[in-house]
Formats: structure tokens, C-alpha cells, sequence
């Protein structure tokens, strides 16, 4: 996304703190006017003050209190400004992180494993910071810098032509150079942006895998490829940050030769009777005060560059498109009124089309049937999962639920009528009893208990310090794989689906415990369309009919007697259990 | 944060010219209302076009030398952030890597990433305004002060008292606001600690329908942090009109004061215009300094944090890289207790593990079993009793030279981005390609080469995702077999495989001639070949011996045999 385009995005998006903005506008115009009028009132007490026994005191008290009371207003109108600011930009940060968020709800699949997760975080906590704080000195400085130079040239044009135009003209150099540095700085901020991301997302990786990487002694590797990214990161920093700074020091620079050249022309304009000495202190006054925004805006400048490289990234991520949207007609089954035939019709899917993966696959299940998948690892039963839960979609054919295609079904209704249980085993930053309650909110105490119960998780959790309020983070660390498992099964006891999809759930629980969960998940499957794909096979034996899946094509169906006389693949691999 | 500075020494020559060169801008700067003193004084009382211009064309040349030394500047200050940002990052980075299991698990790894990240970048910015501006914001305040001095004592009194209000009020808001902004900064972690679980569980979070609870409590954190931001700025917007209300009050004074010792001849009326410019100049730096101020609080928080990670003391490895002569793995009287857990996760352990054997571990979920193996490489030290590998204690030997002779595959298969080749290289780095091939084989991993376009080279994504969990696994098997290891660690690492593949894995271990195997699995079928076997119920040895013995005197493994074995007997 090119500067201009993030430019209007950001405006866009600005649009509704029209209020607010509007105010903060307002108030500024009122102070800058204040501020440019206390020089004058000062310049005209200077000039009374024009020699030994010469000073005209009654008029000087009037002038000075006259100045006093301006600059309280100005005050009380900078600090109203501030607020409004501040608002502004909060309240726009947290629209932008609240936007960003939602999106990554509606991302596809395809996007986010395709995504490392540190690059995402870091662009929607580390960026839309970034993008903020150059936001927030934007706004306070940009609009105050503008106004400050059209005021002061009205002010200075209504006292003297002459010295106006010395200002003046000196002005487009101001903006050449400060338009010069502000290309230059992108650059360096995009390419400072990107390594920063590249960066995390080794952090990311690295500290998540650690201890991974100490059990092999690659600490040294590892901090050799960091070190690499970081001197990269060092380079790109350093060009960013200089260029970046070279704006204020060239811009004072351009102010100074103002406050000479209104030295100059000044003194010869007293001399030639044209201007009083309080005039010139006030011209001087003015011409601090005229460049001073300059230095600003170009200050603003570079760091709105660096908010602006930031908010691209932002904004990279809220155009990213989203999965198509649940037709308006879309079926809105309840998960109790779904009967639960499931049907495969010719369905071709690949991650990426140049390799296909299933291929014209059809399978018919009845309701209340149990569909054990089975075959060697990578042979496409997590990818079956996949589109019956519709995190992918198919590539050809169909997928039915009940007869109406599921692209037909409001994801989330299909997605609530599956119970689901993954190999990776994932809990909330939350009490035990909330995610166990994650499908259902509304479950009593006493129901989540004997869910809990189902599941044989409930000696452990009682056994925990806080019982069924012990707070889980980082994922459950605190668990062992095999009970946060417990927890995952529980979770799925509490809702009752009319479907079921068990990926390997049990492959991390003793034995001893499995044998229970199994007899507590044959009751569970009691009645409902079942997928379970596991390697044990005493619980594929127990199904209606195992699908022998290989290289992403069903090879064989049937059930398990059936299979084993047929004495093929699946025959091979349930011998091999037995084999030394 | 003063202990960071450390960081900072290789560019002790940056840290000085930087705020030297700046000092210098700084002293032209405060010539310059003197200058212009003399214009209004002498050029123009005297009608001195000459000199007038002359004093001007000073003006110029000031300006211009001011022009270079702050280039200068700008360029050191920059160098001696960025570096000492980098310096630190990478210095972090190794601290990080080095702390130990159980330092790890007490951290948590969210924390660990902030300070890498947004707080070093506070950090560098930080050093860099305050390399640059720390010195000059003070030495044109003071400086003017001092000038204003040598004008008129009197007048001067003004400016003193003026400095010590305004130090009053900018200093007071800061101590303020210390403390708040770390707490902003503490809920912006937790908003950084939820985008990343949900990232993590977005599955699940979908198969439950949780999208929009999610952006709920998404929003709830965030509205937090965003009122409390609020209410910090609203107190912090004030710096600014306060300094300025109070720098005109000044200026009103000092004008009339001025206008007193011109009425008594005392003061020229140029020279009153000085000291006005002397006080205008002290109202620009006050509050660049306010401001500066704010950066650094900011940044010493963050200092703070990064140091107390810093501190962190690394627990002590042993030296020992050459040991004795001894059975493989030996357990004596083992207990072992994690930091903050209530009770032991494993007790009274002894057993001995000769060498070339093959080890296996059963037992129930939460029996103690990891534990056991990452003992074994020194990833956690027992709490009572011994561990001994090839004869010397774990805590003896040096971390490194231990690991190197230990091949582990984790229960949890982790790959990191890279390609295939360069994930297996992680085993051992000189390994030839005839090496990889073979271990691959191995661990029946040869397949999942062979149906990437790329072979050895396809890329694997962060974490290994664009690969199912069994092909992690059997590929994790493959580089731990990479290091030819002594001792091969099996952490029930063959979860996620089918029997038939476990089958062919079990096989081809049992050819690893003397490669000690330390097994640790839930299912009979993977260990009962082991030369011994270990039971454990709830931290404590229930069992040890050979499948045959344990079947007629462990009840518990009899139980888990049976539940295995009885319903899968083939027809």
C-alpha cells in the first residue's frame, strides 16, 4: 500500500472523531491567535520603555495585564486541545486494534497458517503503537504549526510589508529541505518496519521452541542467526533515526537566517523611522515563533512517515480478504434440529492447487453413524476435518449436512452442531470451569461438574488448589498433556452436538484413564454422526464403518471384520500392532 | 537501568561528542540575543549601517556553525541508541536462551517477547532524545539564566524563580506519572498476552462459535486500557499550558522590572529586549525538556524491566565435559519438586540404566514420566538424590557437553522455520546428506521428504505447521537420530503415529546398536521389548523389570496391559 493510499485510509478511518477534530481545530485557531497577540502587547510595553524617567507606567500595567490575562486563556485553550487530542488518538488506536482484531475472526484459515503469529501480533500491538504516538504528535503539532504560519503572516503583514516578505520568501526552502529529508526517512522506516517484523518473528519462534533449542545446544545458532537480523535491523535503525533528525537542525538552520535577515531589514526599517524598536522585538519574536512550527512539521513529518509505514502494515492486515460471508439465505440450523446425514460428493481439495491433495472423494453417513478414519500419518484425515468444519472449503464438489451443501449453512450453526476435540490441545487464559463452560456459557455449576465428571477430570481439578477456579494461563502449562486433554473432552461433554469430530483426542491419555473415557464417549456418541480419527484400534473396532485413508483417496471402507478379511491395507496395518 | 549504561561503553566516544557537539549549538544559540542587543543598542542609536550588517552577517555565521555541530550531534546520538539498542537486544536475546527450565516456565514466554521488542525500541529512543537533548534543554535554561546575569542581577532574580516554579510543576506532573504509565504499559501486555491465544486457539475458538466473545473481551481490555491512557493524558496535557501560563507570567514581571531600572537608567531598552529573547528561549527549551523528560521516564521503565530480566541470575552449569566410566543413566533415591508446585512430581526413584539397553517408562497421565526424562539431560536438577549420566551427576557436568551426547524428542514435536534440511541439521550441524537420509529413514520420516516437491529443502513454516502432527513427530525422531546419539530420549513421541509406522519406528531403534533408548510411552506395545521397564503411578516406582516379570508381579502394568491387549487380540 503506497504512502497516499494509507494516507486517505488513516483519514478515512479518522472520520469519526469529525467532532472532536472539529474541536481541537477550533481551540487551536483561538490559541494560536492568543499566542500571536501577547508579542504585540509585549512590543508595545517595550516601546515604553524609552529611556531614564521616560516610562509611561499607567500605560505599561494596562499592557501588561492585558498580556497576563491572554496567556491564561491561552493556556486554558491548549490544555482543552490536549484533551481533545487525546481522545482523538486514543480512541482512533483503539478503534484500529479493535478493527484489526475483529478481522483476524473472520480471516481464513488459509491466511493465518499461513502467517507466522508474532509478524500479526507485532502489527497489531507494536505497530498501531507506533502508528499512535506519531498520530498524537501529529495532531497536536500539525494543525498548531499551520495555523502558527498563517497567522504570524497576517499579523506581520498588517505591521510591515517589508519584513513580511523577508519571512516569507525564505519559507519554500524550509519546505524543499523538510520534503527532501521526509522521502528519504520512509524509506528507511518501511525498511526498518519490515526487519523489526522479521525480528520478532524469530523472537516469537525462538522463545516459544526454547527449550527445543537448548536440548540441541543451538543456542549459539540461534543467536547467530538473531544477531544477523538485528546488525541488519542496527543498519536500517540508524539510517532511519539519522535521517529522521537531520529535518530539525536544517529547519533551525533556515531559522536563523529568518531571525537575521529580520535583524537586518528590522534595524535598517528603525533607522529609516518605519518601525518602532517594541515592533522589532515583536517581528523577532514572531520570527521564532514563525519557524518554530516548520522545525515541528517537519518533525511531524518524519514521525507521521514512521506511523504511516506502521499503519500500511496495519491497514495490510484489515484489507487482507476475509473468508466469503455466510450467504444472506444461508441455512441457521439449531445444533438440536440437525439430523446428522453427512455426505462427500466428488470432493477434490488441495492447500495449494498446484498439488492436489483429496481427490473426487464420496462417503455417505447416515445419522447416528460412527465414522472411524484411519491410515498412515499425512495421509489427509486432519484435512478431512478441516472442510467438514469448514476452516478450508473444497476446491470441487461437495460437502452436505442433512442434504444442503454446508457452503449453504451459516458457518457458525455448522461449526455449533460439531462437538470437537483436536490433537493439539488448547485452553483459554481462564478458570478451569470457563472453559469447560466455552461452548456452553449458560451451564450450571453443577452441570459443568458432571461434565467434568464424564470426562474423568474431575479428581484432578478437585485436586488443584483452586478447584474448578484455578485460572489456566499460558495454555495450561501447569497441566499435564494428558489432563488438558481431559479438559478438552470435558469441554465437548458439556454440549452435547449432534456430531462428533475426535482427532486423535485420546492419543496422550494413559491407558487406564482411555478406558474409561472411551465407555464415557460411547455414551456420548450414543445416537450422533460420529468422525473419529485415532490410532487406537480398539476404539476404531467399535465403529460402524472405518474409512482406510491414503495419500488423501478413501482405498477402503467397511467395518472391521469385513476389513480384515478382505485382507488388505487396513489388514497390514492393524497386524503390524502386533509385529516385533 | 543505571546498570544498562554498561551497554553503552563502546561508545563512551558517541555519548561524549554527541551531547559536546550539542553544547556548542547550544552556546551559539545563546549568543545570539546578545547580538541582537548590540544591533538595537549600538547600530541602531548610532545609525551605524555597517555595523548592523555586520552583526547580522554574525548572526549568519552562527547559525551556520550551529547548522554543523548539530548534524554532528544528531548522527553520534543516533549511532550510540541504535547500537547500544542492538548491543542489548542480542546481549537479551542470550540471556533468554540461557535460562533454565524451570526460570522459563516461571517467566512465561509473553513477557519474555515484550522486553525484546517495544521495550528495547523505548529504550533506544530513550538513549538517543536524551543523548541529544538531556544536556542542551538544561544548558540553554541555566545558560540563559547566566546571561541574563551578566545583563542585570536584578532583572535576573525574575528567571531564577521563574526556572524553580516551572522545575517544580514539570518534575512533580513526572513523579506523577511514572508510575501510571507502567501501569498502561501493563495493559497493553495483557492485550498483547490475548491476540496471541487466540491466534494460537483459533480452531478451537471457531469450532466453538467464540468469535465475537472473543472480540467481547478483546474490546473490554482494550476500552481499559484506553480510559486508563485517558485519564493519565488528561493529567499530562496539562504540562504544557501550565509551563507557557506560567513562562508569560514571567515575562510580564520581567517586563516590568525591566521597565523600573530603565525609568532609574539602569537598563537600555535593548537590553530589556534581550532578556525578553533570554526568557522566550527558556520557554521553547522548558518544553523540549518536558518532553524529554516524558520519553525518558518512559524508557527508564522499560529500562528497568529489561535489567530485572537481565538479573535474572543463570543457574551455574557443571564443568565437567570429560566423565568417568558408568552405566549410561543412573537414578538414585531421585526426588524431584517444581518450583512452585505444592507437592513432589516424582519420589524415591532408583534405578540403572546400562548402556546400549533399551529403557522403557509407562505409566498413567501426570505419573511422573517427562519428568523423568528431562532429568536425564540436566533440564531440571533433582531435589533430592542423584541423577548420573555416564557415571558423573548431572549438575556436575557442563550443560552442553552433556546434551550433545543426549538425542530427545519431545512430547510436544516443535520444527522452526527453515527447510526440512536445515531443521534436521539442528542434531548435529556436520551431518552429510548420506546422515540425514538415513535417520529419516529411521524414523520412518523418508515419506514425508519424498512427497515434497523439494525434498530436503521444502520450507517449513514458524513452528512447523504446514506439517500434521505426525509427520512433526517422526521428523523431530529424525533429528534427535541426526546426533547419532548415546542416549536417545523417546518422550511419548510417537503419539500421533499409527501402530503400523510405530511398529516399523520400534524396529528400526532396536538396530541402533550402542545407543542407549530411553523410552516413555502410555502404550505396552511400544516399550514391552525393553530390556527394562519402569512403572510409575503418581511419582513413584510401582514396577521395574521385563515385560514378563511385570506382568506377573505389577498389578498396575498388568491393568494397563490388559486394557490394551484383551480387546485388540487378533480374531
Amino acid at each position: 500500500m503506497n504512502q497516499k493510499k494509507t494516507l486517505l485510509r488513516v483519514l478515512r478511518f479518522l472520520r469519526p472523531q469529525g467532532p472532536l477534530i472539529a474541536a481541537s481545530l477550533l481551540l487551536a485557531a483561538a490559541t494560536v491567535a492568543m499566542t500571536l497577540y501577547i508579542p504585540i502587547v509585549t512590543g508595545q510595553a517595550v516601546d515604553l520603555l524609552l529611556g531614564p524617567g521616560r516610562v509611561d507606567f499607567a500605560a505599561l500595567l494596562r499592557l501588561l495585564v492585558r498580556a497576563a490575562v491572554v496567556a491564561g486563556l491561552t493556556g486554558l485553550g491548549q490544555w482543552l486541545m490536549n484533551l481533545c487530542n487525546n481522545h482523538i488518538t486514543l480512541n482512533t488506536v483503539r478503534n484500529l486494534r479493535t478493527a484489526a482484531f475483529r478481522r483476524l475472526q473472520v480471516l481464513p484459515m488459509a491466511y493465518l497458517d499461513g502467517h507466522s503469529s508474532g509478524d500479526t501480533v507485532s502489527r497489531i500491538i507494536a505497530d498501531v503503537d507506533q502508528f499512535s504516538d506519531g498520530l498524537l504528535m501529529g495532531f497536536t503539532q500539525l494543525f498548531t504549526g499551520v495555523l502558527t504560519i498563517v497567522g504570524t503572516i497576517a499579523f506581520m503583514l498588517s505591521v510591515n510589508v517589508t519584513i513580511t516578505l523577508v519571512v516569507v520568501l525564505v519559507t519554500p526552502v524550509s519546505l524543499v529541505v523538510a520534503a527532501f529529508i521526509a522521502r528519504k526517512t520512509y524509506d528507511m522506516f518501511r525498511l526498518q518496519s519490515q526487519t523489526r517484523g522479521e525480528q520478532t518473528a524469530l523472537i516469537d519462534e525462538m522463545i516459544g521452541g526454547q527449550k527445543v533449542v537448548q536440548a540441541f545446544g543451538r543456542e549459539g545458532a540461534v543467536q547467530g542467526q538473531f544477531d544477523e537480523i538485528n546488525d541488519r535491523l542496527t543498519r536500517y535503525s540508524l539510517r532511519a533515526i539519522f535521517f529522521s533528525s537531520i529535518t530539525n537542525p536544517a529547519t533551525r538552520f533556515i531559522n536563523s537566517l529568518v531571525y537575521a535577515g529580520v535583524g537586518i531589514v528590522g534595524a535598517l526599517s528603525v533607522m529609516a523611522g518605519r518601525l518602532s524598536v517594541g515592533q522589532l522585538t515583536m517581528f523577532l519574536s514572531y520570527a521564532n515563533q514563525y519557524t518554530k512550527p516548520f522545525n515541528e512539521i517537519s518533525g511531524v513529518v518524519t514521525e507521521l512517515q514512521n506511523a504511516l509505514a506502521c499503519a500500511g502494515r496495519v491497514f495490510d492486515l484489515l484489507d487482507e480478504p476475509t473468508e466469503p460471508a455466510d450467504a444472506p439465505d444461508a441455512a441457521a440450523p439449531n445444533p438440536g434440529q440437525v439430523a446428522g446425514r453427512v455426505a462427500l460428493e466428488r470432493v477434490d481439495f488441495s492447500y495449494t492447487a498446484d498439488k492436489p491433495l483429496i481427490e473426487g472423494m464420496d462417503l455417505q453417513v447416515e445419522p447416528g453413524q460412527h465414522i472411524a478414519i484411519v491410515g498412515p500419518t499425512g495421509c489427509g484425515k486432519t484435512t478431512l476435518i478441516n472442510l467438514l468444519m469448514r476452516f478450508y472449503d473444497v476446491r470441487g464438489g461437495a460437502i452436505t449436512v442433512d442434504g444442503t451443501d454446508i457452503r449453504r449453512i451459516r458457518r457458525a450453526n455448522l461449526r455449533a452442531a460439531y462437538g470437537m476435540v483436536l490433537q493439539d490441545t488448547w485452553l483459554k487464559t481462564a478458570t478451569i470451569r470457563e472453559n469447560i463452560a466455552m461452548g456452553r456459557p449458560d451451564a450450571t455449576d453443577a452441570q459443568i461438574e458432571e461434565a467434568a465428571r464424564l470426562a474423568h477430570a474431575h479428581s484432578f481439578i478437585r485436586r488443584l488448589p483452586q478447584g474448578y477456579d484455578t485460572v489456566l494461563s499460558g495454555g495450561g502449562e501447569m497441566l499435564s498433556q494428558g489432563q488438558r486433554q481431559l479438559l478438552c473432552i470435558a469441554r465437548v461433554m458439556l454440549c452435547h452436538p449432534p456430531m462428533l469430530i475426535l482427532d486423535e483426542a485420546t492419543s496422550s491419555i494413559d491407558t487406564r484413564t482411555e478406558m474409561k473415557i472411551q465407555s464415557a464417549f460411547l455414551r456420548l456418541m450414543e445416537g450422533r454422526t460420529s468422525f473419529l480419527v485415532a490410532h487406537r484400534l480398539s476404539t476404531i473396532r467399535e465403529a460402524d464403518r472405518i474409512l482406510v485413508m491414503r495419500d488423501g483417496h478413501l482405498v477402503e471402507q467397511g467395518t472391521h471384520e469385513e476389513l480384515l478379511e478382505r485382507g488388505g491395507f487396513y489388514a497390514e496395518l492393524y497386524n503390524s500392532q502386533f509385529a516385533p | 537501568m543505571g546498570k544498562l549504561f554498561r551497554y553503552l561503553r563502546d561508545y563512551r566516544k558517541e555519548c561524549i561528542l554527541g551531547p559536546l557537539f550539542k553544547l556548542l549549538e547550544a552556546s551559539f544559540e545563546l549568543l545570539v540575543p546578545l547580538v541582537v542587543a548590540a544591533m538595537i543598542d549600538d547600530g541602531i542609536a548610532s545609525g551605524d549601517r555597517g555595523l548592523v550588517l555586520r552583526l547580522g552577517l554574525l548572526l549568519v555565521g552562527l547559525a551556520l556553525v550551529g547548522l554543523a555541530s548539530s548534524i554532528t550531534a544528531q548522527y553520534f546520538a543516533a549511532k550510540a541508541a541504535v547500537h547500544f539498542a542492538g548491543t542489548l537486544r542480542s546481549r537479551l536475546f542470550a540471556h533468554i536462551q540461557g535460562l533454565s527450565f524451570s526460570q522459563q516456565d516461571g517467566l512465561g514466554s509473553a513477557t519474555l517477547i515484550t522486553r525484546m521488542t517495544s521495550d528495547i525500541n523505548q529504550v533506544q529512543t530513550g538513549v538517543n532524545m536524551g543523548l541529544r537533548l538531556l544536556l542542551r534543554s538544561p544548558f540553554i535554561v541555566f545558560g540563559a539564566l547566566f546571561m541574563a546575569c551578566t545583563i542585570d542581577l536584578r532583572a535576573a532574580s525574575v528567571f531564577a524563580v521563574a526556572i524553580a516554579v516551572l522545575c517544580a510543576v514539570v518534575f512533580g506532573l513526572m513523579l506523577w506519572s511514572i508510575p501510571r504509565y507502567r501501569r498502561v504499559q501493563q495493559n497493553l501486555d495483557g492485550l498483547l498476552a490475548m491476540t496471541r491465544e487466540n491466534l494460537a486457539g483459533v480452531r478451537v475458538l471457531r469450532a466453538f462459535g467464540k468469535e465475537l466473545e472473543e472480540v467481547r473481551a478483546f474490546n473490554g481490555q482494550n476500552e481499559k486500557l484506553t480510559r486508563f491512557s485517558l485519564f493519565v493524558g488528561r493529567v499530562m496535557a496539562l504540562m504544557n499550558p501550565v509551563t507557557y501560563i506560567l513562562i508569560n507570567l514571567a515575562l510580564v514581571v520581567l517586563i516590568h522590572t525591566g521597565a523600573v531600572r530603565v525609568q532609574l537608567g539602569i537598563l537600555t531598552q535593548g537590553q530589556v529586549v534581550a532578556l525578553v529573547n533570554y526568557m522566550s528561549q527558556i520557554l521553547v527549551e522548558l518544553i523540549k525538556m518536558a518532553n524529554l523528560i516524558l520519553t525518558i521516564t518512559k524508557a527508564w521503565a522499560c529500562g528497568n524491566r529489561i535489567e530485572a530480566l537481565l538479573e535474572v541470575p543463570l543457574e551455574p552449569g557443571g564443568r565437567e565435559t570429560a566423565p568417568p566410566e558408568g552405566p549410561a543413566v543412573v537414578f538414585d533415591h531421585v526426588g524431584l519438586t517444581y518450583r512452585a508446585a505444592g507437592g513432589e512430581a516424582l519420589t524415591d526413584l532408583t534405578f540403572t540404566v546400562p548402556r546400549g539397553t533399551v529403557f522403557g517408562i509407562i505409566g498413567g497421565t501426570g505419573a511422573g514420566k517427562s519428568s523423568v526424562a528431562q532429568l536425564i539431560p540436566g533440564f531440571y536438577h533433582p531435589t533430592a538424590g542423584r541423577v548420573l549420566v555416564d557415571g558423573l551427576e548431572t549438575s556436575a557436568w557442563d550443560d552442553g557437553a552433556l546434551r550433545a551426547r543426549v538425542g530427545l524428542v519431545p512430547q510436544k514435536a516443535t520444527l522452526f522455520r527453515g527447510t526440512i534440511r536445515s531443521n534436521l541439521l539442528w542434531g548435529n550441524p556436520g551431518a552429510t546428506e548420506e546422515d540425514l537420509l538415513r535417520a529419516l529413514d529411521m524414523a520412518q520420516a523418508a515419506d514425508v521428504v519424498r512427497s515434497k516437491k523439494k525434498g530436503l529443502d521444502a520450507p517449513v513454516e514458524q513452528g512447523g505447521r504446514n506439517f500434521s502432527g505426525g509427520q512433526r513427530q517422526r521428523l523431530t525422531i529424525a533429528r534427535a537420530l541426526v546426533r547419532r546419539p548415546e542416549i536417545l530420549i523417546l518422550d511419548d513421541a510417537a503419539s500421533a503415529l499409527d501402530y503400523a509406522t510405530d511398529a516399523r519406528l520400534r524396529r528400526a531403534l532396536r538396530a541402533l546398536e550402542d545407543t542407549t533408548v530411553i523410552v516413555v510411552s502410555q502404550r505396552t506395545a511400544s516399550i514391552r521389548f525393553a530390556d527394562q521397564i519402569l512403572v510409575l503411578d503418581d511419582g513413584k516406582a510401582v514396577g521395574l523389570g521385563t515385560h514378563e516379570t511385570l506382568l506377573e508381579t505389577c498389578g498396575v502394568y498388568r491393568e494397563i496391559y490388559d486394557s490394551q491387549y484383551k480387546k485388540e487380540a487378533q480374531p
